[in-house]
């Protein structure tokens, strides 16, 4: 039985089906990351002073993997184009390079920066022992300069086996550059260039600390809301490219010998998901990295 | 909405994103004072300037091919 309207208007909707159910689920789609962003925004128009961290994710990546989605929308289109057109070599080239660039992406997100993020140590001051570690936090040249309070130090961690060994007492941390020269103005702003962690180890005895952890989702609502909208991000990626893949493959060739637009179709309702995916990260990239 | 609307609508949202970024790195060089911001800058500007003549281009070509569904 052949399944109706995949390339005929249907007359009551005047849409064939799939474009139809393509934009039902991008509405389903709005609402679930508009809660996500919405979380985001809330979580830190409340968060207390020195507990949102700023700066912490490297913009120059970012910016590229903004450039790569941007260009697969491009090649997406023109590959949707071309089998308007009939030219089946033109869409087999710009379907490829649309793969590319999601696996570019992915590769960049899930091999680069969230590894990075994993290997990054931040441990958060009791209230009361702050002034002991006044050399790393810089808290009375904050205040002067009117900054927002230094809570916790950052780096790399050097005994990692101090994360769950209760019989080792201190943590040994390379430091950040804030933290290495707190009171030097060049670090009263974040820093949106990569700098590495300093040579300057730091010990910090595990009853002045009030929590410790890696960069993971645990460590703050930031990196909580960070980890889940790009990660849900990156399954939709991953979900696209894999439907591309099929679209690439020889099997698309067969759908293409039997009825071109049914194909065209197919890639334009895709290549519809594909721009929502994009959008959503044109919203990312600013709110996480920038601001 | 067609792929075509829709992807001139995003192509809409880039160059309004390149133009942010261009703006904010003005805004960080002139916290920072660091000039690759500058550089920065100039390159989001000509990102939302190309990005702008490819969304006239694409609008235009569509039209005369008469993609339009």
């Amino acid at each position: 039985m052949e399944i109706p309207y995949t390339v005929s208007n249907r007359p009551d909707t005047g849409l064939w089906n799939a474009k139809i159910g393509i934009w039902l689920f991008l509405a389903s789609e709005v609402m679930l990351f508009g809660g996500l962003f919405s979380a985001y925004i809330f979580l830190r128009i409340d968060a207390p002073p020195g507990m949102w961290p700023h700066g912490l994710l490297n913009v120059p990546v970012g910016t590229m993997n903004t450039a790569i989605l941007i260009m697969s929308s491009v090649t997406v289109v023109l590959a949707w184009a071309s089998l308007k057109m009939r030219k089946y070599n033109a869409y087999w080239w710009y379907m490829l390079a649309t793969i590319t660039c999601g696996v570019i992406f992915l590769t960049v997100k899930l091999a680069y920066e969230w590894p990075q993020k994993f290997d990054h140590f931040g441990i958060y001051i009791k209230p009361e022992a702050l002034g002991k570690y006044e050399q790393y936090l810089g808290n009375a040249y904050a205040a002067e300069k009117g900054l927002p309070p230094r809570l916790e130090i950052t780096g790399h961690l050097h005994n990692r086996a101090a994360q769950n060994d209760p019989n080792i007492k201190e943590y040994e941390v390379a430091l950040d550059p804030l933290n290495a020269d707190p009171t030097n103005p060049e670090m009263d702003r974040p820093h949106f260039w990569p700098r590495s962690a300093t040579e300057k180890i730091a010990t910090i005895e595990k009853e002045d600390v009030q929590y410790a952890t890696m960069f993971l989702p645990r460590h703050s609502a930031y990196f909580a809301s960070y980890f889940t909208i790009t990660g849900l991000h990156g399954l939709h990626v991953l979900g696209g490219v894999l439907v591309f893949i099929y679209m690439w493959l020889p099997v698309s060739k067969r759908l293409y010998q039997q009825n071109p637009e049914h194909l065209a179709n197919r890639v334009e309702v895709s290549g519809l998901f594909w721009h929502f995916v994009d959008l959503v990260w044109i919203f990312v990239f600013p709110l996480f990295y920038l601001l | 909405m067609s792929l075509k609307a829709f992807h001139i609508v995003f192509i809409i949202f880039s160059t309004l994103l390149a133009l942010g970024t261009g703006v904010w790195c003005l805004w960080v060089n002139l916290v920072e004072g660091a000039p690759i911001y500058i550089a920065g800058a100039i390159a989001s500007f000509v990102v939302a300037i190309v990005l702008m003549v490819y969304g006239f281009w694409f609008y235009r070509k569509m039209k005369r091919l008469g993609i339009i569904t």
